[in-house]
């Protein structure tokens, strides 16, 4: 018996024809996804969380959409709150965001375009969770990849700045599916920039008719309250 | 390019599976919704199954829509991604209820007879 392409032929014959006939072949059904051991791992974290009292927040965007800055803002607003910042180089971020006074950690991804549950699950090793109430996880800025990787939160928030185009949500559909909330950031920007409002509720609705919406300026402070509430919600 | 690292599972599933023979082809199946590209998994297979027992396996990709079941008028309906609009009644709060997959169906091996 031939192993290389399972004919009755003898072990040692050429393999450099083509046989004339296919090789008999049978199929093994294994139906496995590829996310398995992220979503075991993003379940494991999920189960710490919930055994802390944790709410987990995924915060995604692209870079520059203003996650840091609005994170800057909510750790030094609402207390009890710690973040996980992730960007392929630099502490640049976890720099920022500790001189809120909240514990914050990076994860450097290296070449990696996103965040997965494993990874989170080391840091959470150097987490100071007690007494927390709510962990925020900055993902690598990318609106593509990390919408594939579940790393246990209990919500999505993906943030959309008034400075990059009302139709961002229809050519990146599916994150902004994922999200249970989207925030639009920079709302202080919308005039100068000519943001075309009413377009862009229509995008996102359009692609994530389940997600709440709100508008948020973390400079000057313009709808941080209903953000707040929300995360008390 | 987590393409790449996600074809790794589906590969590292599939000899396994194989235990120990060669594989000829493996099926998987990709929904609109997993956030991946099927022409990058194609990319990364080619350059993963050299030197594996996959080497010059066939990939076979099922591609799946977004499927949905809509709660007011209990529709259940295929979209394409960017448009989740219930055909029937036009809701727009349809739940979702496939179009994340990225999993390996199956794999064909030698039949040792």
């Amino acid at each position: 018996m031939c192993d290389t392409c399972g004919c009755n032929e003898s072990p040692h014959h050429p393999h450099d024809h083509a046989h004339g006939h296919p090789p008999p072949v049978r199929t093994i059904a294994v139906q496995k996804s590829a996310l398995a051991l992220n979503q075991r791992i993003a379940d494991q974290n999920r189960g710490w969380f919930r055994a802390k009292g944790l709410k987990v927040i995924n915060l995604l965007s692209s870079p520059g959409s203003g996650k840091t800055t609005l994170l800057e803002r909510t750790l030094r607003e609402v207390p009890r709150c710690a973040a996980i910042v992730g960007d392929l180089q630099t502490e640049n971020d976890a720099i920022r965001l500790r001189a809120t006074g909240a514990p914050a950690l990076q994860i450097n991804t290296g070449a990696t375009c996103h965040l997965d549950a494993h990874m989170v699950a080391h840091a959470l090793a150097d987490l100071p969770a007690d007494g927390l109430t709510k962990l925020f996880i900055e993902n690598v800025g990318n609106l593509v990849c990390p919408a594939a990787f579940d790393l246990g939160e209990a919500k999505r928030v993906v943030l959309l700045s008034v400075t990059e185009g009302e139709d961002k949500p229809l050519k990146y559909p599916v994150i902004f599916r994922h999200a249970d909330l989207v925030v639009i950031t920079k709302s202080d920007l919308a005039d100068i920039v000519g943001f075309a409002r009413d377009q862009a509720l229509a995008a996102i609705r359009q692609v994530a008719p389940q997600a709440g919406i709100l508008e948020v300026s973390a400079k000057t402070g313009a709808g941080l309250a209903a953000w707040y509430a929300w995360l008390a919600g | 390019m987590h393409e790449l690292s996600l074809m790794t599972n589906l590969l590292d599933a599939a000899i396994a599976a194989a235990d120990g023979a060669k594989v000829h082809a493996l099926r998987i199946r990709v929904g609109p919704l997993s956030g991946v590209v099927v022409e990058a998994l194609r990319f990364a297979f080619d350059a993963l199954t050299p030197g594996t027992p996959a080497a010059g396996a066939r990939l076979d990709v099922e591609e799946t829509a977004p499927a949905f079941h809509c709660p007011r008028c209990r529709t259940d309906y295929a979209a394409p991604v960017g448009s989740y609009l219930c055909p029937n009644c036009g809701a727009a709060d349809g739940e979702l209820r496939g179009g994340h997959e990225l999993e390996l169906v199956s794999i064909e091996v030698p039949d040792h007879v």
